[in-house]
């Protein structure tokens, strides 16, 4: 008899708990919640895109449901590590805009049809180019007051120095980091790098950070939007160092094929004033040139910046450093082996 | 009606003989439904795999499962998924001999938690292990990135395995034997090596067997505290990851097949051991 | 009840409790203090949000109906692989286990290969208009595949330990099989299957790998309590992650709770 009354009243306590649920993760109990579906919604757009921008997209879904366009669009939003929705969305995951972490992601999306071949172009009507959205810059991340004196690439190669970046194989967004390296010394210094520095090999970038805070390394490679958004959530103890040459990193979105109009305005909103600002917020860097103008003191330039077109686009970097049998990336990993395999 | 069990003569041919076709019948159903679901949730997933694991012919599979770093990921797998059941299934043993037979205060508390590594997000657990056993860890040792670490990091998560798998047999065991022989003069130990421990080992076995399964697939709590260092202390299902990241299903399915086949047979020989044991048993 | 002496019984107790202290005790004590660090005021608006409230109901969802399939099939299994007389058991049985040693990577990998819009069933499905895969249905299958073992591996050595004379005594009698079943198997069975629904639950809510792989993450949709841990942790809300794992905890005991009592109803133990 106690057994059937704790047994009920633990069904009860349950269902007294249940509501509509919904997606808003705002702890203020606010109904900020993206993806509310107001009555009568017109149109539901699905977003599949990387982790990190959720905060921001939390911001500009609302603001764009303001807008006429906007109005009545309901939107279902899904948020994961870049390659994994990439993969998701080649799947069949259904998705009309896609916000990933490195155009190839989204160029895998083409062979399949599910994003049209001239997707770059989309972002041409909205006043951007190259179908990119944000932009940011690979930097250090080192522990507060920068105890290791890092200011440049070469200060990581110095003895005694420990450095965290994410494996490339695992995560693909930590490509980023080695083109970074790259960039500064070509493939001596990423050996050099790789072998003598680098003890860990965190599968993923967030990973990589929570590694670092943990307290492992003297530098974190990462990028600039990341050491932002982490310390606005709260992260102490880390300071941002920008070295003098470093890599340009461009975060693409794109419309996918069959999309409703709606996505296609979503997309012109998103590199609309209102929405770049919010990006800018959070430690992005506009293509908006009048948002970054307005925002240049948070996102001062180094006198160097390469991009991936100076090193002739993601196809050929990919086959000559990343391929996971012939590239020289995986080529170091695989020599590394044969000092410290046991 | 009967007057009684003991005297009552055995049930006529033709009543037997019925039984037994009933229960051959019966147990063909079971059969029947064991293998359907079994085909529909796990074979026919894996066929796929496999299909996927030679889209490329045999010479591809081969190039993929014997690169230096899939072999060393698959040896390092293995031996430390060895060495976690086994060292499972022994605390197993004494664990649910301490919930079961012994009583002290809190061990009610103590039986509750048993199973929460499995309820505790994979993530959850490699942040706590990092914050244990890393850099800033708070008892001093430095273990992360270390082999040691994953294998604590396994002995976490495979825990429940050889506590519970032998806790509901020890509850049914009867204590008649252990009690005649104590009253000859048979030492405590004696009594378990002889008496206890036969009966208990196809449940030791048993959570052995699991925790090896489950040891050889982990990947979210090992991810964080291992490093994934190549030829050091990458897991297999970090390389196969690998794989996939680049863009390489066919490699990732290739050793996936591998690392199952291993499994399998690792699996097998245990119930092998184990039916070679209870064949000593007098049923 | 032991026939152990008070010196064999206590260093037994020391060793199985350090081991569990070192091992088991401390980190989850860890994951309680940072859990509730921030105070119980900040733990309840986490786990009230309405991301975490349909968290919540989706992962008891897939829970409520993963693990009584695999129970059913769990106690056949088990049945069938102690009591009766096929060949080839040592193959099913490997098979059963299989599960388990299969990485989240990997099932997902296989799950999309089977149901992906490029596998062997996508297209097919994609013309009936049944959507599996990156919605309930296939995050379904994921939770039944990774607990499927648990409830045979627990009962099985139980039904094996008990023998079957009781059984057998029962059908001399001339009780059918299905009476035999209820009065004398299963209740001899009942604590291997609590213990066996007990761990079914705890991993089918716990899963995270495979489930992820095959959930598509929509927010507010396929978005699982473990899911929802790794979402808050990506987006550096540790404290929100903590108290979305200790809500996961809270119903494995729950769980276990429940079969306990459920079990001492007619046993006083």
């Amino acid at each position: 008899m106690r057994t059937k009354i704790l047994l009920s009243a633990l069904v009860a306590g349950a269902l007294a708990v249940a509501g509509c649920g919904g997606a808003s993760d705002d702890k203020s109990g606010g109904d900020a919640s993206a993806a509310s579906n107001g009555g009568g919604a017109k149109t539901s757009l699905s977003l599949v895109a990387y982790s990190t921008p959720e905060v921001v997209y939390d911001q500009i879904i609302p603001a764009f449901q303001k807008t006429p366009e906007g109005k009545g669009v309901s939107f279902k939003t899904s948020y994961g590590a870049s390659g994994d929705q990439s993969r998701a969305v080649a799947a069949g995951q259904k998705a009309d805009l896609v916000a990933l972490s490195l155009a190839p992601d989204v160029d895998k999306l083409v062979d399949p049809g599910l994003v049209p071949k001239d997707w770059t172009a989309q972002t041409e009507a909205a006043g951007g180019q190259g179908g990119f959205v944000t932009t940011s810059l690979v930097s250090f991340v080192v522990r507060k007051g920068n105890p290791k004196g890092i200011k440049g690439w070469d200060d990581l190669l110095k003895p005694g120095v420990k450095v965290v970046t994410p494996n490339p194989f695992t995560s693909g967004a930590a490509k980023w980091n080695l083109m970074g390296a790259y960039q500064h010394g070509g493939i001596d210094y990423v050996k050099k790098l790789l072998t003598q520095h680098v003890p860990v090999q965190p599968k993923s970038g967030r990973e990589a950070l929570q590694t670092f805070t943990g307290g492992e390394g003297d530098v974190l490679i990462s990028y600039e939007y990341e050491y932002t958004t982490a310390v606005k959530k709260g992260e102490k103890d880390i300071e941002l160092v920008q070295p003098d040459d470093t890599f340009l990193i461009q975060n693409p979105i794109a419309v996918t094929s069959n999309a409703p109009q709606a996505a296609k305005d979503f997309l012109k909103f998103a590199l609309g004033d209102t929405a770049q600002q919010y990006f800018a917020d959070w430690g992005y860097r506009p293509v908006n040139a009048a948002v970054l103008a307005k925002n240049k003191s948070k996102f001062p330039d180094p006198p160097t910046v390469k991009t991936v077109d100076d090193f002739g686009g993601w196809k050929k970097i990919n086959a000559e450093l990343f391929d996971p049998e012939k590239g020289s990336v995986a080529k170091i990993e695989n020599d590394a082996g044969v000092s410290t395999a046991k | 009606m009967a007057t009684s069990a003991a005297t009552a003569p055995a049930p006529p041919a033709r009543a037997r003989a019925g039984r037994r076709a009933g229960t051959r019948g019966l147990t063909g159903l079971g059969v029947g439904v064991v293998t359907l679901w079994l085909s529909v949730i796990v074979l026919l997933p894996l066929a796929a795999l496999t299909a996927k694991a030679f889209d490329g012919g045999v010479d591809e599979f081969w190039t993929a499962v014997s690169s230096r770093q899939a072999v060393s990921a698959l040896k390092f797998t293995i031996g430390v998924s060895v060495i976690v059941a086994v060292v499972n299934a022994v605390a197993g043993v004494a664990i649910a001999w301490t919930l079961v037979r012994d009583d002290f205060r809190g061990r009610r508390l103590v039986n509750a938690v048993i199973d929460l590594p499995f309820a505790l997000p994979t993530i959850v657990a490699g942040i706590t292990l990092l914050a244990l056993w890393g850099p800033r860890s708070p008892i001093g040792v430095n273990l992360a990135f270390t082999q040691v670490s994953v294998a604590m990091a396994l002995l976490f998560v495979t825990l429940p395995f050889g506590v519970r798998a032998v806790q509901p047999v020890l509850i049914e065991l009867d204590t008649e034997m252990e009690e005649a022989a104590a009253s000859l003069g048979a030492s405590g130990p004696r009594v378990f090596r002889s008496i206890v421990l036969p009966n208990l080992m196809p449940a030791i076995l048993s959570g052995a067997a699991l925790a090896f399964a489950r040891a050889v697939g982990e990947f979210g709590s090992i991810v964080l505290i291992s490093g994934n260092k190549p030829f050091d202390t990458q897991v297999s299902s970090v390389f196969i990851f690998k794989q996939i990241e680049s863009d390489n299903p066919v490699g990732a399915a290739a050793v996936s097949v591998v690392l199952l086949l291993v499994s399998l047979l690792m699996l097998v020989a245990l119930r092998v051991i184990e039916s070679w044991g209870s064949r000593h048993d007098h049923r | 009840m032991t026939t152990a002496s008070p010196v064999g019984r206590l260093s037994v107790r020391v060793l199985a409790l350090g081991y569990l202290a070192l091992l088991l005790l401390v980190p989850i004590g860890v994951v309680l203090y940072r859990t509730f660090e921030p105070g119980l005021g900040e733990v309840w608006d986490s786990i009230t949000t309405p991301a975490a409230v349909s968290a919540f109901w989706l992962t008891i969802e897939l829970a409520a109906i993963a693990v009584p399939l695999n129970t059913i099939f769990g106690i056949v299994a088990a049945l069938v692989l102690v009591r009766s007389r096929v060949r080839g058991k040592w193959l099913l049985q490997a098979f059963i286990d299989l599960p388990f040693a299969i990485s989240p990577v990997v099932i997902g990998l296989a799950l999309f290969l089977l149901y992906g819009r490029q596998g062997w069933l996508g297209p097919t499905l994609t013309d009936a208009g049944i959507q599996i895969i990156f919605s309930v249905p296939g995050m379904v299958l994921a939770t039944i595949f990774v607990c499927l073992p648990f409830v045979v591996r627990e009962v099985a050595p139980v039904l094996r330990e008990i023998g079957d004379e009781q059984e057998q005594a029962a059908a001399t009698l001339g009780a059918s099989r299905w009476q035999t079943f209820r009065r004398i198997t299963l209740p001899a069975i009942r604590w291997g299957v609590a213990y066996g629904v007990v761990l079914s639950t705890a991993r089918a809510i716990g899963e995270f790998g495979a489930v992820s792989v095959v959930s598509g993450k929509i927010s507010g949709e396929t978005v699982t309590l473990p899911l929802l841990v790794e979402n808050r942790y990506s987006n550096f809300d540790l404290s929100g992650a903590y108290a979305a794992s200790a809500l996961l905890a809270v119903i494995a005991l729950a769980t276990l709770l429940a079969m306990t009592l459920l079990q001492r109803k007619g046993d006083p133990r």
